[in-house]
């Protein structure tokens, strides 16, 4: 949450200094209106990107609150309902199920990333920082650089019955085994999940190389000398360091995962039956193809409450003062 | 450090409260959306001369049928002065668009389109009635035009105002590979349900896939359902139930009977194992290439299977329950339409007249379409090449014709059906994950849901 409306420096030093408190007052009182009209300059040179906030970001977001208290196509005349859709969404089954598919795609989109992140991590620091280290990196970032729908449609093909995935069962005598891994109930969400793993370990993986790079190897030194082996290393000296790497990790992971949508879309459009639909896929549909836009836009404000819900936690977690 | 972000958010906050103010103050004051105007045109002076002066033709049509832009071309060749603008999207977009795209000031003159009813009640195409009597379209079979009527307000489907017209009328059967067929001793298309199954089976003995359907992304697996289920009940029924008449069920002993027939043919292994994990795409690819010996779809594949398995497939109506019954199938119009806010409606009127009765365009309405062209009865069908698998759906086209027979889709019953409960309820039925009897009262109770909104 760092931007550059809060980075107005604080004022000027302020500093008591003992004797000539009379010449000081009217330089002062100058200074503090200078600083004072320096900081509404800074708005007005914000001015263009808060117009384009308010119209494009504000807007939508008072607009989808307002349109969630009513029964409306889209087009046609609106009737105000209240609170009946937000009442529809936590009451009915099908939606519940498809906003708790979300949920159990933050263990594929969060969880499993950031800790074979972690190991991934522990285990190229060495590399990264050596002569192939721009390779390594590239590689392990690849998958954040190709766009989401084309991830999507090769795993389709990867996981698909004659795919890849299959093949090599096969090949490896676990014909018992293969399944059309996104067309069958069971497998559908996990299958998607590990789309999701993919595409986030990179992002983990340089996020943590990077955290680690900036560990004070002295602490490393440290720890040896008072005889801990890797693994107490580990625990000891680099997790704790790269909390605040954790957290961004999670942030951005825990909001991918509830909002998912293009993922989804291509590899199983929500199905089969409702076994893989996440809300934003829910959102699209309500909202294009069923027109009710009301119910459609109480799922997206209760999907952002739900975001916020998740990721102010984890921000507040892991970014505290260290202790 | 927290000193710092404290004051961030306090300075963000003192921010963000007067722009959520302006924000709510310039938008929340008035309910979204317009109240409707009726259109009450039908009286409206209409012309059925296409006059001299250059104009251009908004044109919305859907991506990968060649047909509507292949009428468009042959159109201005004939008419010079007339030019179109065609843009193109695949259905599911249009489906999602039209509303939009029709309430806007842009609005296209003709349009593919989607369910018709939510259009209608909100007043976004134009009524046809006055060209009805202009052109002398009752010279049309009735029964060809039925599909496009909505009664006023758009309450019920199947009577009252025409607003769209058929670029083709697609009919809808079971596509069969000959070489396979002819494996399993196949000699002529099976004349009732008992014998279709006999060959599935033999076709499973033999280690062919008996059915290559689609069940990915839309359920194809209605298509042999519906036609199960066509068969088994009263197709009247099912009409009334697609054109939303009071009281209409899906909930019926038939609509049950063709939900286990389903369920049976899944267990026996009849269709693709990934079944649900197989488009549309795919589906066309894996028969062309021989894999599956029958496949349910619609006669606008008949031009690419003759091009891409020339002589190798054939196609039947499926059949009824005893020899002579009568055939049944899902046959709809390729509707298209004309914008309310159209610029050009008489030209556009003159464009859909001028497609179901002018000779090249009817030609060219079969030999790319691959559908019947329509238009009145006594005007003589274009020719086609013998052993053609489009002379075998357009004889099957005639043959409905006769029995009277054509049903629409059940998926067009309403806006959402197809995507909220067929879809998703046909992938668990298939899969075991939901009974015939849950099935059939699922697709009901989002009916009556969305009815009564």
């Amino acid at each position: 949450m760092t931007s550059a409306l809060g980075s107005v420096p604080a004022g000027p030093g302020t500093a008591p200094r003992p004797g000539g408190a009379d010449p000081q007052r009217p330089v002062r009182l100058h200074r503090k209106r200078w600083g004072r009209t320096a900081r509404w300059i800074g708005w007005l040179w914000v001015l263009p990107a808060l117009i384009m906030y308010g119209f494009f970001v504000l807007r939508p977001l008072v607009l989808t609150v307002q349109y969630s208290m009513y029964r409306w196509n889209g087009i046609g005349p609106a009737r105000w309902v209240g609170f009946d859709n937000y009442l529809t969404v936590f009451t009915d089954r099908d939606l519940l199920k498809i906003i708790s598919n979300a949920f159990i795609l933050i263990i594929f989109f969060s969880f499993i990333p950031v800790a074979l992140g972690l190991l991934v991590a522990s285990l190229v620091r060495r590399i990264t920082t050596g002569p192939g280290g721009t390779l390594v990196r590239t590689v392990l970032f690849l998958p954040q650089v190709i766009p989401l729908v084309a991830a999507g449609i090769a795993w389709s093909w990867v996981l698909s019955s004659s795919g890849l995935v299959n093949q090599v069962l096969r090949a490896i005598g676990l014909e018992a085994i293969t399944r059309p891994w996104l067309g069958e109930f069971n497998t559908a969400l996990p299958a998607v999940g590990v789309i999701g793993t993919w595409i986030m370990l990179g992002l983990c993986t340089i996020l943590l190389v990077t955290g680690m790079s900036k560990i004070d190897p002295s602490l490393y030194e440290a720890a040896r000398m008072d005889g801990a082996g890797p693994i107490r290393e580990f625990f000891a000296v680099t997790l704790p360091s790269l909390r605040q790497e954790i957290g961004v990790c999670l942030t951005v992971t825990v909001i991918a995962a509830l909002a998912s949508f293009d993922i989804v879309y291509i590899s199983t459009s929500g199905g089969p039956g409702i076994q893989t639909t996440v809300p934003g896929l829910e959102i699209y549909r309500l909202a294009f193809s069923q027109r009710q836009v009301g119910l459609a836009s109480a799922l997206g404000v209760v999907l952002m409450l739900l975001v916020l819900l998740c990721v102010l936690p984890i921000q507040r977690l892991t970014r505290g003062e260290k202790p | 450090m927290p000193e710092f972000s404290t004051r961030f958010t306090r300075r963000r906050l003192a921010l963000l409260v007067p722009l959520l103010t302006a924000g709510l103050t310039i938008t929340a004051c008035s309910a979204p959306g317009t109240e409707q105007t009726t259109s009450g045109d039908s009286d409206a002076k209409v012309s059925t001369e296409l006059g001299t002066d250059p104009i251009t033709l908004e044109m919305y049509a859907e991506t990968g049928f060649p047909l509507a832009k292949a009428l468009a071309d042959e159109f201005t060749k004939q008419h010079p002065n007339v030019k179109f603008n065609v843009r193109e999207d695949q259905f599911t977009v249009i489906v999602e668009n039209a509303p939009r795209v029709l309430s806007s000031d842009n609005a296209p003159d003709i349009i593919r389109l989607p369910t018709m009813v939510d259009l209608v009640k909100d007043g976004l195409l134009k009524n046809l009635d006055p060209y009805f009597d202009a052109h002398g379209w009752d010279k049309f079979p009735a029964s060809q035009l039925v599909q496009l009527r909505l009664t006023d307000g758009g309450a019920q489907r199947g009577s009252g105002t025409l607003y769209g017209m058929g670029l083709g009328y697609s009919v809808t059967g079971v596509f069969y590979n000959k070489k396979q067929a002819e494996q399993i001793g196949m000699t002529q298309p099976p004349a009732t349900i008992a014998e279709f199954e006999d060959l599935l089976a033999k076709a499973k003995a033999a280690d062919l896939l008996p059915i290559m359907q689609f069940n990915k992304n839309t359920a194809g697996i209605n298509f042999p359902y519906q036609a199960l289920q066509n068969q088994f009940g009263d197709a009247s029924q099912i009409a009334d139930w697609i054109f939303q008449k009071p009281g209409a069920t899906f909930d019926t002993p038939g609509s049950l009977k063709a939900a286990q027939t389903i369920e049976k043919w899944a267990k026996a292994g009849y269709f693709p194992k990934d079944a649900n994990a197989i488009d549309y795409t795919a589906m066309m690819g894996e028969f062309q290439k021989g894999n599956g010996l029958f496949m349910f779809n619609g006669d606008w594949e008949s031009a690419n299977l003759d091009k891409n398995m020339a002589g190798d497939v054939g196609f039947f109506l499926f059949p009824g329950e005893s020899a002579g019954a009568k055939h049944v199938a899902m046959s709809a119009p390729n509707t298209f339409g004309v914008g309310a806010k159209a610029k050009n409606p008489d030209a556009a009127a003159y464009f859909l007249n001028w497609v179901h009765t002018n000779d090249k365009a009817r030609e060219i309405s079969v030999n790319v379409g691959g559908s019947h062209p329509g238009g009145p009865s006594d005007l003589a069908l274009p020719a086609v090449g013998d052993g053609t698998v489009l002379a075998e759906t357009l004889k099957a086209s005639q043959q409905l014709g006769a029995d009277n027979g054509a049903v629409d889709f059940t998926a067009n019953a309403t806006g959402g059906i197809f995507a909220a409960a067929i879809t998703p309820e046909m992938q668990k039925l298939i899969a075991g994950q939901q009974t015939p009897e849950g099935y059939v009262k699922a697709v009901q109770a989002e009916y009556e849901k969305e009815l009564s909104r």
